[in-house]
């Protein structure tokens, strides 16, 4: 292989993102060496197993590629400004939808919800870690190793071209020559590995970690949207994991399970794509329903109305999301017997939904709402999702669908249902337990400008699209003649895209200036808020809790400053944690290079790297790394110097020992 | 409210006229544009109680306004009014799908009222970004445009070259996949008169924004003469001719007095799906026809059925 | 370290009591993967294009002998994890031995069988139904490759170490896990090969 056919060139956009990589690249490896941060890097983060650091690594990952797909949204925002516009071609086009939906979906909403996860899980239900620390850091690293493979592709080699759903035949070596495709096989593959062990390490953790005294029905909404959610990640993963098998067996070895001769059936990778597909919206809706209990509970100053319909509602729509695939491609002619039944599925998903909605809002009534940054998201949510739902129902009905099916219709639905539901519940999560991680808030003047100009460009970039959908626009056209009309709404469009572009830079501004001037938070529990997360100090010690909680009844820590019932009666004990590690770090970098080979079919490179992986599996098994012990004494310095700049009563935390 | 305003202006701006689905010109796409209509409202309506909540909560409780001393009481929740946005949006989902069902049914088959006319078979077939339509009956093709009689309903069989594409005619009907391994039928009745945008709407590679045709509807006697005309005008489609106009990504218009089904047969019947292992015989064999392999009806498509099983297990 | 002496060995610690929670945990996802792969199986298994059906390659010699090999070391494997609880190591050494024995054996019959297949000019390539079996009888075949990469290790722990938390734990995970490659195969030989002959 040629170096010309090895990187991508004849672009000036994508000459300009390599040398702005490189440049990156060189300045983040001179910072290190100058500021002898190497060290650091290694010791505090690389070969962290600390579920706060992880979810922290999470959300920069998250913000990093949220923006990488932004800038894919403004790049088709720009070339459909103007009919016949010749900004992209219909090639680079393709590529560009394709890895913003991929990148969106896989690589920003999933390591933000999980990041949020590692974050929060452990301290809401008064754990210390999670289940598997270990397994944990292998997770993110194999995220990020799936994550860094995926963006690679842009410079080398070439990106998938097919879709995020990449639909057989098109994403057949046939018709998609280039590795694109093999890099969308083998990243999401890796990716996915990670998460279907996140799922199992989240599992354990909430079923066997709670603190004492804290039964299932009294778990705060987020923790209980999270065990929900890793329920149908470890169902739904493994289909995903067979299909980009079958997709990479088909591309690299000249399979026959998708093609078109020899008895391949590609509708047959539609059905294994959705089947995962769908159930996937809900692993990144469900949590965000999570955080908005939490949230508007919070800033309400009342309990969450309906909690036990709350879970039941969330269990039904788990339930259901496994069984409405087939309503993604309605059009493929199955018949009004099983468009009629995927339809009927897929409606009945609103009626627990519509109960969440009802129950937020009854929650909000007689409460003493404050309108801070996270609840302004929250409350936003709320208005903006149920036109995202009710669209929805509209497009269940497999009718009506025939009209609406691959149009700009579907894609301001989806918009509708995703950034609300989605990306505000994490920016929203983010603002919300920021304080918690870094003993600040974020400054509330600047974050609900940010959201106003992203609530308000939001609808101003989609709305349109529901009725360029009704003119007849499909979803993925490159370019469009003057003469269809498409013109206006895509104009108001792209200037919406501007807006959101704008909301997004005031609130990374947001971020720095709260970190150089924002107020420090002494209190460990700034919104006064009632899980028990807001119970330690802020930023959280390595144990996060110094005496392990005990909880007898929901919002217990809202209960105890209520009551003055101390939630920490034992005393201090020295406390097992476990070691740091490379081990995931490097297992996750030899999957990199091992995707890598495979994606070029450079196959002793990629036995080599696959014996690599076999051999750190070996080193695993046979390590006996029991953790260590940190000594009381340890336990009650460390406990004097977080208090000693803390205001609150010590005895709620039991620092009596 | 700024959003509904919005919205009420947009559609003020646009009008129902210039978009296409709700501007129907024949009994398919008609239903389905009153099923979407009907829709609409019934949202409306859903949209308006959670927004009249909402706009009272948020006026009403804001902390603003409260009382210094004010402590939100704990309310655990209501059974009747849990029970309340249960049951009704249950009722509303079962007229929902009473509707969907039946119009289902209803843009299925063909049209009512159309049901004693012999339907005028077109085949459309999609290759890289272009339509063949072809005429067995009259046996003609043209290529990227197709003109149909009105009033007379018309059986689309659809089918593709190459990955799947999706045939779809706004002020017509709905849209249906074009495959390469069976063939999806669509029934369409146009009752007026003129010239309809006609495309792929699923995506399908580098022309896919180009991939448009033009559907005009005439009279039967114009029909008549249209065909006539192109007996007496056009030239043959031979298989050399059509393997290379499969083989160019992108064509004008063009017309033909046969079809290429004589000599590449539609993936429907005995040339269709699967093959039951062992039984091919050698006229099946030809490996340049893509679809050759592999025989199966529509029925027994369902993969729905399989993957069922593993999505509860 | 939290120790309870009520419970077997390897459930004492509440690290092994999650890992063992875990791994059930592990081994749900890996049925869905099973039944997925099952599922395209079914789906495609008579769209043999221009290659030969089931009928026509399979034997069902060496088909029963592995099933017997298998069947037979998911007893052994059983009566290892038994004489852990009891203590015994050298006979918990032999069962264990046995079983990955037969695994291997298991191995080199379906390792022939493929061979034999690409000689008649079954191979994978060659038709939808030929890529599913190829696909369904690897992704099992590698799991009891890994098995027995796993097993192998874990022998070498428990004679360097004997039983302890760690050892006893893993010996008892790797016995779920040789399990259910059992009952995989057992689904394996009904609905691919018992299938395919009828």
């Amino acid at each position: 292989m040629k170096w010309d056919e090895f990187f991508v060139t004849g672009e000036p956009m994508i000459y300009g993102a390599m040398v702005s990589i490189v440049v990156v690249s060189l300045a983040i490896l001179i910072g290190l060496t100058y500021f002898k941060k190497w060290g650091w890097l290694w010791r505090e983060w690389l070969t962290t197993v600390d579920h706060k650091r992880i979810g922290i690594m999470y959300i920069i990952a998250a913000l990093i590629m949220l923006f990488r797909g932004g800038v894919d949204a403004l790049l088709m925002r720009a070339q459909l400004a103007i009919p016949e516009n010749g900004l992209l071609d219909a090639q680079h086009y393709n590529e560009i939808f394709t890895t913003h939906g991929v990148i969106m979906i896989l690589f920003m909403a999933m390591p933000f919800v999980v990041g949020l996860m590692n974050v929060v899980i452990p301290l809401q239900i008064g754990a210390r870690d999670v289940a598997f620390p270990r397994l944990n850091a292998v997770s993110f690293w194999l995220f990020f190793a799936g994550a860094m493979l995926f963006n690679i592709s842009f410079v080398i080699g070439g990106s998938p071209d097919a879709g995020w759903t990449a639909y057989f035949p098109l994403a057949s070596i046939e018709f998609s020559p280039t590795v694109g495709n093999n890099y969308y096989s083998i990243a999401i593959q890796i990716a996915g590995i990670g998460t279907l062990m996140t799922a199992v390490n989240f599992l354990v953790t909430i079923l066997k970690m709670r603190a004492p005294g804290m039964k299932l029905m009294k778990m705060p909404m987020f923790t209980w949207s999270v065990l929900i959610t890793n329920v149908i990640i470890l169902f739904a993963f493994p289909v995903l994991t067979v299909a980009l098998a079958l997709m990479m067996f088909d591309r690299l070895f000249g399979t026959q399970f998708f093609t078109m001769a020899n008895g391949g059936m590609d509708m047959l990778w539609a059905n294994l794509f959705w089947v995962w597909g769908h159930p996937e919206v809900y692993i990144v809706i469900l949590p965000a329903f999570g955080i908005y209990s939490e949230v508007i509970s919070t800033f309400s100053r009342k309990n969450l109305y309906g909690y036990k319909s709350m879970v039941w509602s969330m269990i039904i729509i788990s339930l259901l999301s496994f069984v409405v695939w087939a309503h993604h491609f309605y059009t493929m002619g199955h018949g009004v017997m099983v468009n009629g039944i995927f339809s009927i599925t897929t409606m009945a998903i609103a009626v627990p939904t519509g109960v969440k909605i009802f129950n937020w809002l009854f929650t909000l009534q007689k409460g003493r709402i404050e309108f801070t940054t996270p609840m302004l998201y929250s409350l936003a949510f709320i208005p903006i999702f149920t036109i995202g739902g009710v669209t929805g129902v509209m497009l269940a009905m497999a009718s009506a669908d025939y009209q609406y099916h691959n149009t700009m219709f579907l894609v301001a639905h989806f918009h509708y249902v995703l950034i609300p539901g989605t990306v505000f519940a994490v920016i929203a999560g983010f603002y919300y337990w920021f304080p918690k991680l870094f003993g600040f808030r974020l400054n509330d003047r600047q974050g609900k400008l940010a959201f106003w100009i992203i609530a308000i460009s939001f609808n101003v970039t989609f709305l349109p699209l529901f009725f360029l959908g009704l003119k007849g626009m499909t979803r993925r056209m490159y370019t469009y003649s003057e003469s269809t009309g498409f013109g206006p709404l895509n104009l108001i469009a792209s200037i919406g895209a501007v807006g959101l572009a704008i909301g997004f830079i005031v609130l990374v501004y947001n971020i720095y200036w709260s970190f150089r001037y924002a107020e420090r938070d002494t209190t460990g529990d700034p919104w006064n808020a009632r899980t028990l997360e807001w119970s330690t100090h802020s930023p959280v010690p390595e144990y996060n809790f110094a005496v392990v909680p005990k909880v007898d009844s929901l919002d217990a820590f809202w209960e105890s400053k209520k009551s003055g019932k101390p939630l920490f009666t034992d005393k201090i004990e020295e406390i097992h944690m476990p070691n740091n590690s490379g081990q995931p770090f490097i297992l996750g970098m030899i999957f990199m290079f091992f995707g890598f080979f495979m994606v070029f079919s450079w196959w002793v490179p990629a036995i080599i790297a696959g014996l690599g992986i076999v051999v750190m599996l070996a080193v695993r098994s046979f390590e006996r790394d029991h953790g260590r012990h940190i000594p009381v004494s340890e336990i009650i310095k460390t406990e004097k110097a977080l208090s000693s700049r803390m205001d609150t009563d010590a005895g709620l935390r039991g620092e009596h020992a | 409210m700024l959003l509904a305003l919005f919205s009420a202006l947009l559609v003020l701006l646009t009008g129902c006229n210039q978009l296409a689905v709700l501007n129907p010109k024949g009994p398919v796409a008609k239903t389905q544009s009153q099923v979407i209509i009907f829709s609409i409202l019934t949202m409306a309506i859903i949209l308006l109680v959670v927004y009249t909540l909402y706009i009272y909560m948020l006026t009403k409780y804001r902390a603003s306004k409260a009382a210094p001393d004010y402590e939100p009481p704990h309310v655990e929740g209501s059974k009747w009014l849990e029970i309340t946005w249960i049951t009704i949006p249950i009722i509303i989902v079962a007229v929902l799908s009473v509707v969907t069902v039946r119009s289902t049914a209803a843009v299925e088959k063909v049209p009512e009222g159309y049901e004693d006319q012999k339907p005028l078979v077109i085949y459309a077939a999609s290759s890289n970004w272009k339509w063949h339509f072809s005429y067995p009956e009259e046996g003609i093709e043209t290529v990227n445009y197709v003109n149909l009689p009105t009033n007379r309903p018309v059986e689309f069989r659809l089918y593709s070259f190459g990955p799947i594409t999706s045939f779809w005619v706004p002020q017509l009907a709905g849209q249906k996949y074009a495959m390469s391994d069976m063939v999806n039928t669509l029934n369409i009745v146009a009752e007026h008169e003129g010239s309809y945008m006609g495309k792929n709407s699923n995506f399908s590679g580098e022309g896919f924004a180009h991939m448009e045709f033009e559907a005009l509807a005439m009279t039967p006697s114009e029909y008549d003469d249209w065909v006539k005309e192109v007996k007496d005008t056009a030239s043959e489609l031979t298989e050399p001719e059509f393997d290379k106009l499969l083989e160019t990504a992108h064509v004008g218009r063009q017309t033909y007095t046969s079809t290429h089904l004589e000599f590449r047969p539609a993936p429907e019947g005995e040339n269709a799906g699967h093959h039951h292992g062992g039984e091919n015989g050698a006229a099946e064999e030809s490996e340049q026809t893509q679809m050759d392999h592999s025989t199966m009806d529509h029925s027994d498509m369902d993969m729905t059925e399989s993957s069922d099983h593993e999505a509860h297990n | 370290m939290k120790v309870d002496h009520t419970l077997p060995l390897e459930y004492q610690t509440e690290e092994n009591s999650n890992r063992v929670l875990g791994f059930w945990l592990f081994l749900g996802a890996e049925i869905v993967l099973f039944a997925t792969l099952f599922s395209v199986y079914l789906t495609l298994w008579n769209r043999t294009g221009s290659g030969p059906n089931g009928a026509e390659i399979f034997e069902i010699g060496p088909v029963l002998g592995e099933t017997f090999l298998l069947l037979t070391s998911s007893f052994t494997c059983g009566l290892a994890v038994h004489s852990m609880r009891l203590g015994l190591k050298k006979p918990f050494m032999a069962f264990f031995g046995i079983t990955l024995l037969m695994g291997l054996g298991f191995l080199g019959i379906e390792i022939t069988e493929f061979v034999t297949y690409v000689h008649e000019d079954a191979t994978i390539q060659t038709s939808a139904f030929l890529s599913s079996l190829f696909v369904l009888l690897g992704t099992h075949g590698a799991h009891v490759t890994m098995g027995l990469l796993w097993g192998g290790g874990l022998m070498i722990q428990v004679k360097r170490e004997g039983f302890t938390h760690d050892t006893a734990n893993k010996s008892f995970i790797f016995s779920l896990y040789w399990h259910f490659l059992d009952v995989v195969w057992i689904f394996i030989f009904s609905f691919v090969y018992l299938k395919g002959l009828m």
